[in-house]
């Protein structure tokens, strides 16, 4: 069977890739030129850049199947990269690498790969897909659980898990570098990335300035009680929880509580303040069960390295939802997702409005 | 798979006999030609008989010829060499085509962030340039004038005699870059007239890394790279012996099946343009309509993603290409696309076939059979998915 793989130059893909290779599937390796990344004077993310593109390549010809570069710049930028300004400059945090799997490698990625002839679309992500015996497709936690990458996967529907694969997802990470070795690949130790891709030096905030340079004209800080305590140079440059770079000096450790793009306010509390036991989530998409009428047991994670908090949720109309906490959970920061677990199975998940 | 290779404007297979003789100087000819005993002399003979054999496809004097790196570096010799010789005449003006190779595109660029001013000629729907529209570009400050002799992209053919003629009626020296038509057109380079003219081995058989320059005797063409005194004082550096004398052969061999390879290949392209223009609708040749190297055409097909149809050919073992191979990777419409006026549909979804020696009746046959199939299933999943 031909199945395309969607190569960003990493370990995991390209374990992913050979070890489909190896099972003698027809592979074509396909990876996404996403975003102008030739300057050398500025460092880049870890991925997809032109370097790794080159990694890819090399792994392409040392298994021994095609690959080919899709230039997705304009899709990347109407979708993930304008989110993500729109996203800060609405004093949300947003969660591109999400928004880069359901709207770009299993929508635009995928549709090319079936004009190629392959029904399915491998990554190197850290999940797992089954079926259920009720014929719904299942996302479910990979079996490393401190690699797992099933948060960033909650959007997609069932029509792109019923053609996602993911082929190192129920190995530890351990077991993907030991194959990269045996194969070969020159990217067995290639470090994972980490910062988000598409902005140089990790300087989130210069990003979206030079887009909405508005933005920098800044605002005030105000406390729980609404006095201003402090002045900041842009709603963008924070996200609810922190507590560094505040500029404030205070008895008790303060955190941003609250942001309002529309009067550009930055509200700041004791940790206690950052507490909830209730969120609402927008453009909810269910996967293991349909749109729940009656409150479901779950645990939530809300971002992605947190502790999942177990509670009840229950979908609302226009696919909304509302989760209760059993137990208050800190800094629910809107912009993030919220991805609902029953045991290693995702339930549903959206966005923390 | 039985591959069948239809890009051979981007480069084509060496020559057996090319190869041969190339080897044989990698292993036998080893001397330094600069070098005064036995085995410089022997190595000097070498590439004193692949300039004869160069200068014959030219019709032109072996001590016209500069042998170079390739068709980018002879540009660059041509337009930076001439333009440093030039300009304590005063003179600070170049003109060349829209449509032209970045190797003479982005050198002219080079030359405007130094001061010099450009003038890009446009060309008409059908990929030429119009005399009328030269002579309206020339002046007293005019320098050189660079016009490409067939477009690598569309394999559309200038009329470089008029067009020189027109240049040094003010005074302009005339460069035309033969790299597409070298070795698949008749050249005489006195009878176009030109002043210089840049060719590349790899693209008629010959190895890859060497190139020639034909400069008019007389002309004075300062050196780009620094150096030494090889060529003539000309282009610095250690000659690549086994890649001319590969040239050599490969120059000879081109000469001798021109016309009959020619009139073969036109015959194959056509079939091939006139089968996919019947069996697929919503197709258009571009640049149909003027004088074309035979081996090249250019079809834009409608709702369908050029990259995509790439891959899918590749994938059944068929190699085209988008445009030129050195825009492959980026976004950008075809400038030569554009520059003709096209509507985005057609500069953004057009494939190169361009065919050479090893293609055979049954390759157009293949080609023709399974490419309508795949551009339906593409077409199939664009509308399913915008639906």
């Amino acid at each position: 069977m031909r199945v395309v793989v969607a190569m960003s130059g990493g370990v995991d893909s390209s374990v992913a890739a050979a070890l489909l290779a190896e099972q003698g599937h027809e592979v074509v390796g396909l990876s996404m030129h996403l975003y102008d990344n030739s300057d050398p004077a500025q460092a880049w993310g870890s991925c997809c850049t032109l370097d790794d593109l080159q990694d890819a390549r090399r792994v392409a010809s040392l298994v021994g199947f095609p690959h080919y570069i899709f230039n997705f710049e304009r899709q990347f930028q109407d979708t993930v990269v304008s989110n993500f300004v729109r996203e800060y400059a609405a004093g949300r945090t947003p969660l591109p690498c999400a928004h880069c799997n359901s709207d770009l490698k299993f929508s635009t990625l995928l549709e090319r790969a079936r004009g190629l002839g392959a029904d399915q679309v491998a990554t190197g992500h850290y999940a797992r897909v089954d079926r259920s015996p009720d014929g719904r497709w299942r996302l479910k936690r990979s079996t490393d659980p401190g690699k797992d990458q099933s948060y960033f996967l909650f959007s997609l529907t069932q029509d792109q898990l019923a053609h996602a694969r993911f082929p190192v997802g129920s190995l530890p990470k351990s077991a993907v570098r030991d194959h990269a070795r045996r194969l070969g690949l020159a990217v067995a130790e290639k470090p994972d990335s980490q910062e988000i891709c598409f902005v140089p030096d990790g300087d989130y905030a210069s990003f979206v300035e030079r887009r909405e340079p508005a933005l920098a004209l800044g605002g005030a800080i105000v406390n729980e009680q609404g006095r201003q305590v402090g002045t900041h140079g842009g709603v963008h440059r924070f996200t609810v929880g922190q507590r560094k770079g505040l500029g404030l000096s205070s008895s008790a450790p303060l955190y941003v509580t609250r942001i309002d793009a529309e009067t550009s306010t930055v509200t700041v509390g004791v940790r206690s303040a950052l507490e909830r036991t209730q969120l609402t989530a927008s453009h909810v998409n269910w996967i293991s069960i349909a749109a729940p009428t009656s409150p479901v047991r779950v645990s939530a994670q809300i971002r992605h390295r947190h502790q999942p908090g177990a509670g009840s949720v229950v979908a609302l109309p226009d696919e909304r939802a509302e989760m209760i906490f059993d137990e208050a959970q800190t800094a629910v920061t809107p912009g993030q997702a919220v991805v609902f677990y029953s045991g290693e199975t995702v339930v549903g998940g959206g966005w923390i409005e | 798979m039985h591959r069948i290779y239809l890009d051979h404007n981007a480069t084509t297979p060496v020559l057996p006999e090319v190869a041969d003789r190339a080897a044989a100087a990698l292993r036998d000819e080893f001397g330094n030609p600069s070098s005064v005993h036995h085995f410089g002399q022997q190595a000097k003979a070498a590439i004193d008989e692949a300039r004869t054999l160069t200068a014959a496809l030219l019709d032109g004097d072996p001590a016209e010829v500069i042998f170079t790196s390739g068709g980018t570096e002879s540009d660059n010799i041509a337009i930076r060499g001439a333009a440093d010789a030039l300009e304590a005449s005063g003179r600070r003006h170049l003109i060349v085509t829209a449509i032209e190779h970045e190797a003479v595109l982005n050198t002219v660029k080079a030359l405007a962030r130094r001061g010099w001013r450009v003038t890009l000629l446009p060309v008409d729907q059908t990929g030429v340039v119009s005399p009328d529209a030269l002579r309206a570009a020339l002046d007293e400050d005019t320098a050189l004038v660079s016009v490409m002799h067939a477009n690598n992209e569309i394999g559309t053919i200038q009329p470089i005699a008029e067009l020189a003629h027109l240049a040094h009626s003010t005074g302009a020296i005339f460069h035309t870059d033969a790299v597409q038509s070298a070795g698949k057109l008749p050249i005489h380079v006195k009878a176009l007239g030109v002043d210089l003219l840049s060719i590349s081995a790899h693209k008629f058989y010959g190895p890859k890394g060497v190139g020639a320059l034909w400069v008019r005797r007389g002309l004075r063409v300062l050196p780009v790279l620094t150096g030494g005194r090889q060529e003539r004082n000309r282009r610095a550096g250690t000659e690549n012996v086994p890649g001319i004398v590969g040239m050599g052969v490969a120059a000879r061999i081109a000469q001798a099946k021109m016309d009959q390879e020619g009139a073969r290949l036109a015959l194959l392209r056509d079939r091939l343009e006139a089968g996919i223009l019947a069996a697929v609708p919503g197709t258009a040749v571009n640049g149909g309509g003027s004088a074309r190297v035979a081996n090249t055409t250019n079809i834009s097909f409608e709702r369908v993603e050029a990259e995509s149809l790439l891959i899918a050919l590749d994938l059944d073992g068929v190699a085209v290409s988008t445009g030129s191979a050195c825009s492959s990777g980026t976004l950008e419409p075809s400038h030569v696309l554009k520059a003709m006026g096209l509507p985005t549909h057609r500069t953004q979804n057009s494939i190169r076939f361009s065919l050479g020696a090893a293609n055979t009746d049954a390759d157009i046959d293949r080609v023709l059979a399974i490419l309508p199939g795949i551009v339906t299933k593409l077409r199939n999943l664009t509308r399913a998915v915008r639906a």
